[in-house]
């Protein structure tokens, strides 16, 4: 089954036929089959399923931390399937923005320190480190937050140092799984306007993995998976 | 510098892990220095050896003398500049515990062929006068504050009595290499007690010294005064100096052996602990990790992360441990094990040997765990829960 975008500009993310499967002993046991998708530019999807339904995997081929047993993964133009490790891992540098449900933060270094962390893999200086980290942070309304450490901030606040960490480096793409998972009610709001924003106001494409419907809502587009297959595509 | 940083801070997140493996570290690092030491201070005495200074002995065994006319012929022997006698005295000062080497010597020409014992001239020529003079090294006076004049009492036990000997010099040593916990008297005092309490027992010494005009000659001197003796009623054995010491050596072999083997179990089970506790730490962050991979950071730098961060917490660990092993490596040479040796100081080598340590700790510890953490797939790593 297929869900595409239906516009007539070149889809950024181009699915076909991806089938996914892990091996358990001597069996193999598929995960997604033939997956066919098209995420356009400045979209904001939400997959949407059941544990099990392969969404989270889903996410991680199209943020190039796994690779598909079968299919095309065009992003871009460019098929991420044929990339070695070392060419994915700059690919993702570049190009991918993550955004997890348990913020992922390093323990020991403060938001700034965290935001600047992707930024290494740049070859800005320091100074312009400093004034993009300083910008971004801004932007996600933690500017007086900076020098705090992760156990010093609050899960929404946390979060947020994540989407600004995801964001610093202007990437193509922003993945989110279950980015409100671990939030309550009030944060949860605000890290959905934040990703609204971001997509209605700086264009950013996003494509985030929920359980939560309230969440699903903040996006353009909803798509649900069942069993590893893709059954509607709602724009 | 980021990245030091990273390290620095990781070590110190579970203080107490860490402060833990690292008093392991300090006194593993300590205690194999001092074993180093102590294998050090076992070779002290042939390493400040003289490369012309010859031995010759009764060739059976050091136990047996020989006849003190040897002396005259041994001087006819091409090559040699000059003979001295020494004798082992073995007596005890007050109680058996306080142990030192005493020797008869004969003291018109002993000092001659010790230039590394620095005698002031007037002190020397007091004891060549008094018969019953003693020279004593400087750290033996110091130990048991001994003075010029001072009357010192030694029970023999090789050869019976109570002697009186007056202390006319104290010398010091050339450098750390030098002996300077040894007691010298008259040889014509013990021989010529002998000669009245025991007469089958006079005329007789335990070892000549020998100073070979050129240094590059003492194996043919050595052939030539065993020569001189063979077929005698004590045939003699002659060798270097150093041959001479490492001899003494040689018969504790087995000890400076095991010695040695401990040092190194030592570090190895340090290693263990290390590995273990680079092993845990590495599991716990496995989702950091992971993360750091998704953010686009590349295997080498996450093994770098693990490999800097064991090496950066030996390096502590070490550093305190060698700033240590001084002020326990000088406290022990003061303590009554300790002034049994000759010299008991910290060489560059130990020190050396211990960064080397630190060095093999840090990389073997976290080789595995940097290796795993490196190849984790992001997915997994992602999933774990540290």
């Amino acid at each position: 089954m297929s869900a595409t975008a239906g516009k007539t500009e070149k889809p950024l993310v181009e699915i076909l036929h991806l089938v996914k499967s892990y091996t358990r002993g001597d069996q193999d046991v598929p995960v997604l089959q033939d997956i066919s998708l098209n995420v356009a530019r400045g979209d904001f999807i939400a997959l949407m399923g059941p544990s099990g339904s392969g969404k989270s995997t889903l996410l991680n081929l199209i943020a190039g931390i796994d690779k598909p047993t079968g299919g095309t993964l065009l992003i871009d133009g460019e098929d991420i399937t044929q990339l070695s490790e070392g060419e994915l891992a700059d690919w993702r540098a570049s190009n991918i923005g993550f955004i997890f449900q348990f913020y992922n933060l390093m323990p020991v270094l403060n938001a700034f320190e965290n935001v600047e962390l992707p930024l290494l893999l740049t070859n800005l200086s320091k100074a312009e480190r400093r004034e993009r980290v300083e910008l971004t942070l801004s932007l996600v309304g933690l500017s007086d937050r900076m020098e705090h450490y992760p156990n010093e901030l609050s899960g929404g606040q946390q979060q947020r140092v994540a989407i600004a960490r995801a964001i610093v480096t202007d990437p193509t793409i922003l993945v989110c799984d279950e980015p409100t998972g671990d939030l309550d009610k009030q944060s949860a709001t605000d890290v959905l306007a934040m990703l609204k924003k971001l997509n209605s106001e700086m264009g950013k494409t996003i494509i985030m993995v929920t359980h939560d419907a309230h969440a699903a809502e903040a996006a353009k587009r909803m798509v649900h998976l069942e069993k590893g297959e893709l059954i509607d595509g709602d724009s | 510098m980021y990245f030091l940083k990273l390290v620095f801070k990781n070590i110190f997140r579970a203080k107490l892990r860490t402060a833990l493996t690292m008093i392991g570290l300090v006194i593993a690092i300590v205690a194999f220095g001092l074993l180093q030491t102590v294998v050090d201070a076992w070779y002290a005495g042939s390493n400040g050896a003289s490369a012309s200074r010859m031995v010759t002995r009764n060739a059976i065994s050091l136990v047996f003398s020989m006849p003190i006319y040897y002396r005259e012929r041994i001087k006819t022997v091409d090559g040699v500049k000059a003979v001295s006698i020494s004798n082992w005295f073995g007596g005890i000062y007050k109680e058996p515990q306080n142990f030192f080497a005493q020797f008869a010597v004969d003291h018109e020409n002993f000092f001659d062929l010790y230039p590394e014992f620095l005698i002031p001239p007037e002190q020397l020529l007091a004891f060549k006068r008094d018969r019953q003079g003693a020279m004593v090294g400087r750290k033996l006076a110091d130990q048991y504050g001994w003075k010029i004049g001072d009357t010192i009492p030694i029970r023999g036990t090789i050869y019976p009595g109570t002697w009186q000997f007056t202390v006319r010099g104290i010398y010091d040593g050339k450098d750390d290499t030098t002996v300077v916990r040894q007691f010298y008297f008259h040889y014509d005092y013990l021989n010529e007690e002998m000669k009245r309490k025991s007469p089958r027992r006079a005329d007789q010494v335990g070892i000549f010294i020998v100073d070979a005009s050129d240094a590059s000659r003492t194996a043919d001197i050595s052939r030539g005064v065993d020569a001189e003796f063979k077929n005698s009623l004590a045939e003699t054995l002659t060798e270097t100096e150093k041959a001479f010491q490492l001899g003494f050596v040689a018969q504790s072999e087995s000890i400076v052996v095991a010695i040695r083997i401990v040092s190194f179990v030592v570090i190895i089970i340090i290693m263990a602990v290390v590995a273990n506790t680079m092993a845990m730490t590495a599991r716990e962050r496995l989702s950091e990790y992971a993360t750091l991979k998704a953010l686009g950071f590349s295997p080498a730098f996450v093994a770098a992360l693990i490999f800097g961060e064991a090496l950066m917490m030996c390096s502590i660990g070490v550093g305190i441990g060698i700033l240590l092993t001084f002020p326990i490596a000088a406290g022990f040479a003061n303590s009554p094990a300790g002034v049994a040796f000759a010299a008991f100081k910290v060489s560059q080598t130990t020190i050396l040997l211990q960064l080397g340590c630190a060095l093999v700790v840090g990389v073997v510890a976290s080789l595995v765990p940097s290796v795993r953490s490196a190849n984790v797939k992001i997915v997994d790593g992602l999933r774990h829960i540290g």
